[in-house]
């Protein structure tokens, strides 16, 4: 498949180079895409790929897109990356955290092409960055794993303890402790983003241990398919995962990312578009929850009006004070909330979680 | 006690992929081969062990498409690397790229489909023996499978003429060919068995581990396999512990995680691999007759005619 679309692209390379004057081009904006993995991850690239077909639906032949598959970060994005612009693409997705760098390089090197680097920090006047509050979703999930634990255990599974992780576990926490204050959480880290085995020996050792709500921050479905087959309950990650578990899955976050896919598109069809920074959350769709399943109404009405709540702007997950591990309060930068630097850079436990950070 | 159960059982299931793949691995080895190619073999196991029980519906057949294919990508290994006589481990880490790539190309019309796993054994009432019941006659067919494998292995390497060829060949393919035993031949043999025991654990996770699948699923366990062929210095007694002693470090570091016991993820993630550096360190030191490398390992062997 990717051979198919790499074979595409040099065909689009050639015909760009030899039909310059051709006025075929012109009327057609195109736009790329760059993927990490294959369309069909079920996960994090299959999202991305869900909203270049919204985009595709929205604009029909005004647009032109491509999109290259299994692309590895580092060097060989760059080279991707050239190869979408030389192929005539004027707006690239580039949709993960480690195609900063080749994106910027590439960026700098054609300023009339504009470039939207997803999950990054590095910006320039033809590259924006974008990505999503998940946090917030983490939050809704902690109310309902609170409401919905017997044990009063929640079982997390990591992947790497990076910033994004830890706030989604401390986010997760200070939701679940609006309704139980004494919820206690155990967190595995299996020190990978993918891995169906451990990921569902995790799962494994978690429920033995005493969890009955399975959350997770790693990739495949396995930890939701133990769940179910365990007669428990658990989150999806990402996409979707409800076919593993039919019985098990609450909710689970979703990554759209077909609004601003769409909204950028447009900004460029009318010669509007702007390099910025975009980090939304459930007030702009930027990821949705999906449908609260496997759960009393009463809980799924608490869930409804907490996701309505954040989106509204009525509701911060880390409204001050935020209580560290150690009992002191967080210095509240951003006003009656934490600021998002402080969100971006989280490096410590909420108060609640009796467990260490690892390298703490 | 039910906890102590649960662990071993996890460790059961978690030790049975790298115990087939390791058991195929060390028959290609004591032969004289180094095949480096086992997660390639492995995941295009998994690959089309998946295809095979999605479109049949039975895991059997299922387990025997893993065992075929695992085979077919031993044959590509043997062929470069036995008969153009290539560099062994230049062949085995292709194999291994290869296979990476051409399990993604099969398994692409079935990701996100989803199977029934393996059965588990069930005996009215033997199963229901506190501890011991669901432990001995309570797991899914892979395990006693890979057991009997081993065994088997172990009779036919020191119980039988075939056998002593077999290791002749790994020690001295020279001598073994001044007998006039046809050493590329097998060879080919050994290394076939090695890649339909890589190809059945490959076909294990989808089947009974994890029932879908995912490109890139088998994550590192081939390497891991191979690690424990080493760190069972060659011998097939060895390799079950040390195929149950890896595999209890992976579901004891997580379960001293969710326990909250301070030890680092990662430095318990690494143990197999420091433990059989460590192995090799002492076969190295102390050197006792028989317990060490087969002596040809991963030399080229061209019969002169």
């Amino acid at each position: 498949m990717m051979k198919k679309n790499l074979l595409a692209a040099a065909a689009a390379l050639l015909l760009a180079g030899g039909a310059t004057s051709s006025a075929i081009a012109a009327d057609k904006l195109k736009v790329g895409f760059i993927y990490l993995g294959p369309v069909g991850d079920l996960g994090w690239t299959y999202q991305h790929e869900l909203a270049r077909q919204a985009v595709v639906k929205e604009f029909g032949d005004k647009i032109e897109t491509t999109f290259l598959e299994n692309i590895p970060e580092g060097p060989d994005a760059e080279r991707a990356v050239e190869q979408l612009v030389r192929a005539g693409n004027k707006l690239i997705f580039t949709t993960s955290f480690g195609y900063m760098d080749p994106t910027l390089k590439v960026a700098k090197k054609y300023p009339n092409v504009h470039f939207e680097h997803c999950s990054g920090y590095k910006r320039d006047k033809n590259m924006s960055t974008y990505s999503a509050r998940w946090y917030q979703g983490r939050y809704i999930q902690g109310e309902i794993a609170a409401k919905m634990s017997k044990a009063g255990v929640l079982g997390y599974i990591g992947s790497f303890p990076i910033p994004e992780v830890v706030s989604g576990i401390n986010a997760t926490m200070i939701g679940a402790q609006t309704v139980n204050p004494n919820i206690k959480v155990k967190i595995i880290w299996v020190n990978s983003w993918f891995d169906p085995g451990k990921e569902a020996d995790a799962a494994k050792a978690l429920l033995d241990q005493g969890a009955d709500i399975i959350m997770q921050h790693t990739d495949s479905p396995a930890a939701m398919q133990i769940a179910g087959e365990r007669g428990k309950l658990a989150f999806g990650q990402d996409s979707e995962m409800i076919k593993f578990g039919p019985k098990a899955q609450l909710t689970s976050i979703l990554d759209t990312w077909a609004p601003y896919y769409i909204e950028r598109v447009k900004a460029e069809l009318d010669g509007t578009w702007k390099s910025g920074d975009t980090w939304g959350g459930l007030e702009t769709k930027m990821f949705e929850m999906a449908p609260y399943t496997n759960m009393p109404d009463d809980v799924k009405k608490t869930a409804e009006d907490t996701q309505a709540a954040i989106a509204a702007g009525k509701l911060h997950p880390f409204k001050c004070p935020v209580v560290a591990q150690d009992g002191k309060d967080v210095e509240c930068k951003g006003g009656d909330h934490l600021a998002d630097d402080q969100i971006l850079g989280m490096n410590f436990y909420v108060k609640g979680i009796d467990d260490k950070l690892p390298g703490k | 006690m039910e906890l102590i159960e649960a662990i071993i059982l996890s460790v059961l299931a978690a030790s049975t992929p790298l115990l087939l793949a390791a058991t195929g691995e060390l028959v290609t080895e004591r032969s004289g081969v180094l095949n480096l190619g086992v997660e390639g073999m492995m995941i295009v196991g998994a690959a089309c062990g998946f295809g095979g029980a999605w479109l049949t519906g039975s895991i059997i057949v299922g387990a025997l498409c893993g065992i075929l294919a695992g085979t077919l990508m031993s044959l590509l290994f043997a062929g470069m690397a036995l008969g153009l006589a290539v560099n062994q481990v230049a062949t085995g880490l292709a194999l291994t790229i290869f296979g990476t790539g051409l399990s993604g190309l099969i398994g692409a019309g079935f990701v996100g489909e989803r199977i029934t796993p393996a059965p588990h054994l069930y005996i009215p009432f033997i199963t229901n023996i506190p501890l011991i019941g669901r432990i001995l006659f309570g797991e899914d067919g892979f395990v006693y499978l890979s057991l009997a494998l081993i065994a088997a292995v172990w009779w036919f390497l020191y119980r039988t003429r075939a056998g002593l060829i077999v290791r002749a060949c790994g020690d001295n393919h020279v001598s073994a060919h001044a007998l006039g035993y046809p050493v590329l031949r097998i060879r080919m043999y050994a290394v076939m068995f090695g890649g339909a025991c890589a190809g059945l654990a490959g076909a294990y996770l989808p089947l009974a581990y994890t029932p879908f699948f995912i490109p890139g699923m088998t994550a590192g366990r081939g390497w891991i396999a191979l690690a424990l062929t080493v760190f069972a210095s060659w011998r097939p007694g060895r390799l079950v512990i040390g195929a149950y002693l890896f595999g209890a470090v992976t579901i004891l570091q997580l379960h001293a995680q969710g326990a909250g016991i301070g030890i680092p993820s990662q430095f318990m993630s690494s143990l197999p691999y420091l433990a059989t550096v460590i192995v090799l360190v002492l076969l190295s030191r102390a050197r006792t007759g028989g317990s060490t490398a087969p002596a040809a390992l991963g030399t080229v062997f061209v019969p002169d005619r």
